[in-house]
């Protein structure tokens, strides 16, 4: 066991997962020579050559079309976005081509791809360097979608994703990098995508979220629990395809259910969240499904009050769970 | 003078802490806004951190080489102006007063609400709502209340007809008519037959229970000569039916008759309303039709402005919609006075069970044609019985004989000259 930050997690399995395995390869917007603008890929260059860590030209639907066409020959790549925001130009390539090859060619061929981007907000990133963007992808079946929120997690579940046979979409929370640290098994352990994990046990009230909300719902839970509030906290940790089986557990366990994200409110991933909840478990809920969310506005704005306006924190949710144990 | 506090600064996007590198000022050193004050040393960047404040540095809090989260206090200045303080106290008192008004916003409203989970335990366990203490907002029983009487093992339980002294105050006037004691109810024996209460059946025995326990009945009929009116209706009875497409009924005319009456007589057309009597401005008569097994009571609404014509369709209308399940609610209700056509089943005399809330409820007994004495002569006429059943509370028997006696004079001067039906 070593303490590790979120982002040496994730260095960490990309470098052992090239150790293991010579198919796979790192490529992006500087993430060779200058080891990536977070320091994600750091090391890598160095370590494993220019062959195996590619410069790429400021061109995000190369990336994801290079990285497609590649991973359709027999190679694992990581193609990194530099930001989730820039991700658009290559929004093309992943639905039309990554996601849907296994299903167009009669399972003849496969995208076993890994895309990471670093997302959200709170750090006064403005509009390009805060934005959440797994809803745009989260009704593509094909395509899987990765939101850790723990180093441990990001281990565990980024060589997964590598060694997925499919597409996977893995959003790296950039405010959570450097602020997140904890242990981490030096062993080689991956974790299964589609399942949900239990944070945090409790009877009052269930918070179901993902990224770095899990950690202000922590944060949140510790303080309630002087209180007297129980707070359950489920982490998705994969958003698309959700693990409905662990959501209906979960709010079935208190019948009190807050569903928090950072992405605008309508349409995100808690609002499938929410259908499943009311479809199975009409008989168990004690309250609405409450849910707390960004701000229907175009994206996160620069100002500090305006972006402490838009973000969900840790006081937010705790307002929130007060408000829902109350009910 | 005031001491101002500066924090570690966020340095990049993705920077949470920072190590103090060196102090490049000393304790009692005169500083300028933006002067730099330190150097500090992130994963991703170096940089100087500029004094937010002119001032004279008071304290060095942090060391050189200590790592410290953003937000983290590092150092102090001593400024000169300060006028935010004051700012700061009144966000607190605004604070404490939502505080407060939350609080006195919880009472009782939301006793009776129940979630979902609630309903479902409660039934399952066979739990008395009504006797449980809600620890939710407004009152609200919430599932862990429930839960919690669940896993103690006490419970109340609904059929239990002993109830505690605060809920029975509450519910005695509604559990006394709603629940006959259990021990009179009979067992069905071998062979027989057992139908469930449910939909109309349930519904008519519960209104029938309550207008029985609830109003004290009074009872009145008078006879009443209808020869004119037969023989004018069964002169016009072909051409209209032609004209029209349906039957021209008596019961329109007895119906035309007794909405006249009510016009001149208000306090019939009244409700009972506890600590008043509400005279009611409209005249929606309610008639009662009968299929199969279930009994509808439809309204005309705003009888008196009807022709006898009029009359005649809205009856037509409402049995034909009666009968084929097309009733509304709206076709139910806002009756103020019932009229029953107990004669088309024959009966000549019958006590009418009223309408709650209404006054008074009317039965039409059947047209028999009876030897009467007729200016001391015997003849044979066309009689009818008329029987009233009055809630003795709202009315009494002089005002009731009056009323019957005003519908009876109308009855009796229907004829071919007296009567038009449009």
């Amino acid at each position: 066991m070593t303490v590790m930050t979120y982002i040496q997690a994730v260095t960490t399995a990309l470098k052992e997962e090239m150790i293991r395995d010579e198919n796979v390869f790192i490529l992006g917007e500087d993430v060779g020579k200058k080891g990536g603008v977070f320091k994600a890929t750091e090391g890598l260059y160095e370590q494993f050559g220019e062959y195996r860590v590619l410069d790429t030209p400021l061109s995000e639907s190369a990336i994801a079309g290079v990285g497609i066409g590649a991973a359709m020959y027999g190679k694992r790549p990581v193609a990194e976005m530099q930001f989730a925001d820039f991700i658009m130009p290559a929004v093309n390539q992943i639905i039309s081509e990554a996601a849907r090859i296994r299903y167009r060619s009669n399972n003849d061929w496969s995208c076993p791809i890994t895309i990471r981007a670093p997302y959200g907000g709170g750090i006064h990133g403005g509009l390009y360097h805060s934005q959440s963007v797994e809803a745009i992808f989260a009704n593509q079946p094909g395509l899987k979608i990765v939101m850790p929120s723990t180093p441990y997690d990001v281990k565990g579940l980024l060589k997964a994703a590598i060694r997925d046979n499919d597409p996977v979409l893995f959003f790296e929370h950039k405010r959570a990098y450097r602020l997140l640290k904890e242990e981490v098994p030096k062993e080689d352990y991956v974790l299964p995508i589609g399942k949900a994990d239990i944070k945090r046990e409790g009877s009052d009230v269930t918070v179901i979220t993902y990224g770095l909300c899990v950690h202000f719902a922590l944060q949140a839970a510790e303080k309630l629990q002087a209180e007297g509030i129980d707070t359950h906290i489920l982490d998705l940790r994969t958003v698309y395809p959700l693990d409905k089986e662990a959501i209906i557990e979960a709010a079935k366990k208190t019948g009190k259910v807050l569903l928090v994200t950072e992405d605008n409110l309508e349409g995100s991933i808690i609002s499938e969240v929410s259908a499943i909840i009311a479809e199975n478990c009409l008989f168990d809920l004690d309250a609405p499904i409450k849910r707390l969310a960004g701000p229907d506005v175009p994206a996160m704005p620069y100002a500090q009050p305006m972006e402490q306006f838009f973000v969900i924190d840790e006081d937010k949710i705790e307002a929130a769970i007060r408000d829902l144990a109350e009910f | 003078m005031a001491i101002k506090e500066i924090t570690m600064p966020k340095l990049g996007e993705s920077v949470t802490e920072g190590t103090i590198n060196t102090w490049l000022v000393q304790v009692g050193d005169h500083v300028n806004k933006y002067d730099p004050i330190a150097e500090v040393m992130t994963d991703k960047v170096n940089a100087e951190v500029p004094s937010s404040f002119t001032g004279t540095i008071k304290q060095l809090i942090a060391n050189e080489g200590d790592t410290l989260k953003v937000g983290e206090l590092i150092c102090t200045i001593e400024v000169i102006d300060s006028e935010e303080m004051v700012a700061d106290t009144k966000l607190a008192d605004t604070k404490e007063e939502t505080l407060t008004n939350n609080k006195s916003q919880s009472g009782q409203s939301m006793k009776k609400r129940y979630s979902p989970a609630v309903l479902r335990l409660a039934q399952e366990h066979n739990i008395d709502l009504l006797q449980v203490e809600g620890s939710g907002r407004g009152g609200r029983i919430t599932r862990k209340d429930i839960e919690r009487i669940i896993a103690s093992g006490k419970i109340t339980q609904t059929t239990d007809s002993k109830r505690t002294q605060h809920v029975v105050e509450e519910t005695k006037a509604i559990s006394a008519i709603e629940k006959p004691t259990p021990s009179s109810l009979p067992d069905a024996q071998l062979g027989d037959k057992e139908i469930p209460v449910t939909g109309v059946r349930k519904v008519i025995a519960d209104n029938m229970v309550r207008s029985k326990t609830e109003i004290p009945h009074a009872w009145m009929t008078v006879e009443v000569d209808v020869t004119d009116l037969v023989n004018y209706r069964n002169e016009v009875k072909e051409s209209f039916k032609e004209k029209e497409g349906f039957n021209l009924t008596y019961f329109a005319f007895f119906v035309k008759a007794v909405a006249q009456a009510l016009k001149e007589f208000p306090q019939i057309n009244s409700m009972w309303a506890g600590d008043k009597i509400i005279q009611k401005k409209d005249i929606n008569l309610s008639i009662a039709v009968a299929k199969d097994n279930e009994l509808f009571v439809p309204v005309i609404k705003h009888a008196d402005d009807k022709s006898v014509k009029g009359i005649a369709k809205s009856i037509y209308e409402l049995a034909t919609k009666a009968r084929t399940g097309k009733l509304t609610p709206d076709d139910m209700q806002g009756g103020t006075f019932t009229v029953n056509n107990t004669g088309s089943f024959g009966s000549v005399q019958s006590m009418g069970v009223i309408n709650h809330p209404q006054a008074a409820i009317l039965q039409v007994e059947s047209i028999v044609e009876r030897p009467v004495v007729v200016d001391g002569m015997i003849a044979v006429r066309h009689m009818v019985n008329l029987c009233l059943s009055l809630d003795h509370r709202i009315l009494d028997g002089l005002v009731c004989g009056q009323f019957l006696a005003r519908i009876k004079e109308i009855l009796e001067n229907m004829n071919k000259d007296t009567i038009s039906i449009y």
